[in-house]
């Protein structure tokens, strides 16, 4: 029903996440309205039930690594502060932003965060480096049942050799930003509001 | 003896009898009598129009008020919140490799690791706003109907607000709600009874007359019963013996507001109850189709029973919803393709409700049927608009699929709805394995299209 929605988000919280991810006022009660017709057990948490509810995700390839991405290791709800942290990384970078000081943190929705987003969609076992055997699982949620092994196999290898500077035989994130340079990060990984 | 007569209780009395008599005469007049005879004293648009400027002050001082006191206001918007592009997959991934490609494209290679920037900017995409899920909850508002049930901003109010909420509540709760539910079981039960005593009737022309006339009568009734106001457009497409009526689905009450302007056979499930006991008597009128729970699963039994009954002219025009669950009036979902395949001529009409007055949409996983129907009767009133579109035919080298789809955006266009693809029973279930596998497909062809091109080179 939606209702409810921004009288159970408290003023002082729109602000701590206003400045923890640069979404305004109205973005983050929007998405807080979003945030709670997701929940279908109205406990003020997502599972990932609720996610996969979502068709659009559900036939998305990498649906399951994507809806990876909101959890934190082990844990198996996400609230609302977790749930707006992922999302910012998606936020367009703004051209004042590009120049803050580099004393302040980097904000969530910074070139290299997005790069990390990506990242971490390739590292299944969260250990910093995308081993041949996780960028082939990787390839394989990607293509399904249309490609061989053995091709599937030799993309792999390609890859990481063109990737692998150190020959370690896997792909650690300096490495993963060095191959990735030259794309467009801020335009490919981010999302406009209309409001 | 004491006798315990006391002159101000034989007061009460008089006064008591005296309100009933009159309550009832103007109900009479007023309501029941236009009923009968299909005519309206035009006193619920008077109603709509009153409420109508009610609401628009209620609004201006919901933001005056919120300007006042400097919070932003929650705007809900029915569209979209982010902008998505219409790309497709092989578009934006040539374009994510074309900025970040080294070499020339006639070598592209078969596989880079930016690819998956599609991937997950569609699915976060999807996460802060599908198509889909939206559809099945109610929609949200923009100015403010003095119902606590479809506004976020009430707290907002000032007291002069406050007083006429709660002027509304009594009415609705006070006045209104008993009306409409002493208006209800005098359409249902005068539909029950005067159907079973037409049933006696034998088979022939005064038959089918007077049972069209008491369907009519008490249809009507119920649509008093709820204070719809309805526009018919068009209606010179009405649909006529023999053919098949489709409309969009929102809640039960479609059927009621069909029904009060026309007669239909109706097709479905048999119920226990009191929902069984309206049907089985309905029956003895006039031929509807109603189904054994057992029989329902059988899909070659339904088509049979359907086309016989369209084939013999003499059949009222059956009354089907295509999309097979209710959804919340702002878009139409995939039809099933059954009640095309039978060959009779479809006559499309689209229902559209002004959510302003009354939410109609049976949210069914949230509210039990008499739950929605109270909710129904304390609102303001439902007021709809009902499209009759020229009757279509399937055409050749057409298959039951398409036939639908084209039906279905008529229905779309002129409702001013949302054309969907995808299915209404996702509101329950799950999305098929098939389309992820569409998806995987076309990836695949990028990196092994290549692949071919390399070996010809």
């Amino acid at each position: 029903m939606g209702s409810r929605a921004s009288t159970l988000l408290r003023e002082e919280e729109i602000e701590e996440i206003k400045k923890e991810t640069g979404f305004s006022h109205s973005q983050i009660t929007r998405l807080y309205s979003r945030f709670t017709s997701l929940d279908k057990g109205e406990n003020g948490t997502l599972s990932r039930e609720d996610f996969q509810r979502i068709p659009e995700l559900a036939i998305n390839p990498l649906g399951d690594r994507i809806i990876n991405a909101f959890f934190p290791e082990g844990e198996d709800q996400v609230n609302f502060r977790g749930f707006m942290r992922t999302l910012a990384h998606f936020r367009p970078i703004e051209d004042n932003e590009k120049n803050k000081n580099a004393a302040a943190s980097e904000p969530l929705n910074s070139r290299t965060n997005k790069l990390l987003f990506a990242f971490r969609l390739y590292d299944l076992d969260r250990d910093d480096k995308i081993s041949r055997d996780e960028l082939l699982q990787v390839l394989r949620m990607m293509v399904g049942v249309n490609i061989s092994d053995e091709q599937l196999g030799s993309i792999a290898d390609r890859t990481i050799q063109e990737a692998d500077t150190n020959g370690d035989n896997s792909i650690s994130f300096n490495e993963f930003i060095k191959v990735l340079e030259k794309v467009d990060v801020e335009q490919k990984m981010s999302i406009r509001f209309l409001h | 003896m004491v006798l315990f007569f006391n002159p101000f209780d034989n007061l009460v009395c008089i006064l008591l009898g005296i309100s009933f008599t009159v309550w009832f005469t103007l109900l009479l007049v007023f309501i029941i009598v236009p009923a009968i005879f299909g005519v309206s004293f035009g006193i619920r648009r008077l109603y709509m129009k009153t409420l109508l400027k009610i609401f628009e002050w209620a609004t201006l001082r919901i933001e005056r008020g919120a300007k006042e006191k400097n919070h932003p206001l929650y705007k809900p918007y029915s569209n979209a919140i982010i902008a998505k592009e219409p790309t497709s997959l092989e578009e934006e991934i040539k374009e994510i490799r074309r900025s970040g490609s080294n070499r020339d494209l006639d070598s592209a290679s078969e596989f880079e690791m930016s690819d998956i920037f599609y991937f997950a900017r569609r699915g976060v995409e999807s996460i802060m706003d599908d198509e889909v899920t939206k559809r099945f909850s109610a929609e949200e508002l923009e100015s403010w109907n003095l119902l606590t049930r479809s506004n976020n901003n009430f707290h907002y109010i000032s007291l002069r607000l406050t007083v006429l909420w709660g002027l509304g509540l009594l009415i609705r709760y006070g006045f209104l709600l008993p009306l409409r539910v002493t208006l209800a079981f005098t359409g249902v039960g005068l539909l029950v009874f005067l159907t079973c005593l037409v049933g006696l009737l034998p088979n022939g022309r005064l038959k089918n007359f007077l049972s069209e006339k008491v369907h009519l009568m008490c249809y009507r009734i119920c649509v008093r019963a709820l204070t719809a106001i309805i526009t018919y457009h068009d209606s010179e497409n009405k649909p006529k013996n023999g053919g098949i009526c489709v409309a969009n689905h929102t809640s039960p009450i479609d059927v009621i507001i069909l029904a009060s302007d026309g007669c239909y056979a109706m097709v479905g499930q048999i119920h226990g109850g009191l929902m069984g006991v309206i049907q089985r008597s309905m029956v003895k009128a006039c031929p509807h189709v109603w189904f054994e729970r057992s029989e329902v699963k059988d899909r070659h039994l339904v088509a049979k029973r359907l086309s016989d009954h369209v084939e013999d002219k003499s059949k009222l025009p059956i009354l089907i919803f295509p999309e097979g669950t209710c959804i919340n009036n702002t878009s139409v979902m995939m039809f099933k393709k059954g009640s095309f395949e039978i060959g009779a001529t479809v006559y499309p009409v689209a229902i559209k409700y002004d959510p302003r007055f009354g939410d109609a949409f049976w949210n069914s996983s949230k509210f039990g049927m008499v739950n929605y129907l109270l909710r129904m009767m304390s609102s303001w009133a439902i007021v709809c608009s009902v499209w009759y579109l020229p009757p279509m035919s399937r055409e050749e080298g057409e298959d039951a699929v398409q036939f639908a789809n084209r039906v279905k955006a008529a229905i779309a266009r002129q409702g001013g709805l949302v054309d969907l693809l995808w299915d209404g029973g996702l509101k329950r279930g799950k999305v098929k394995d098939t389309f992820k596998e569409e998806q995987q497909k076309l990836y695949s062809k990028m990196l092994v299209g290549t692949q071919e091109d390399r070996s010809r080179s």
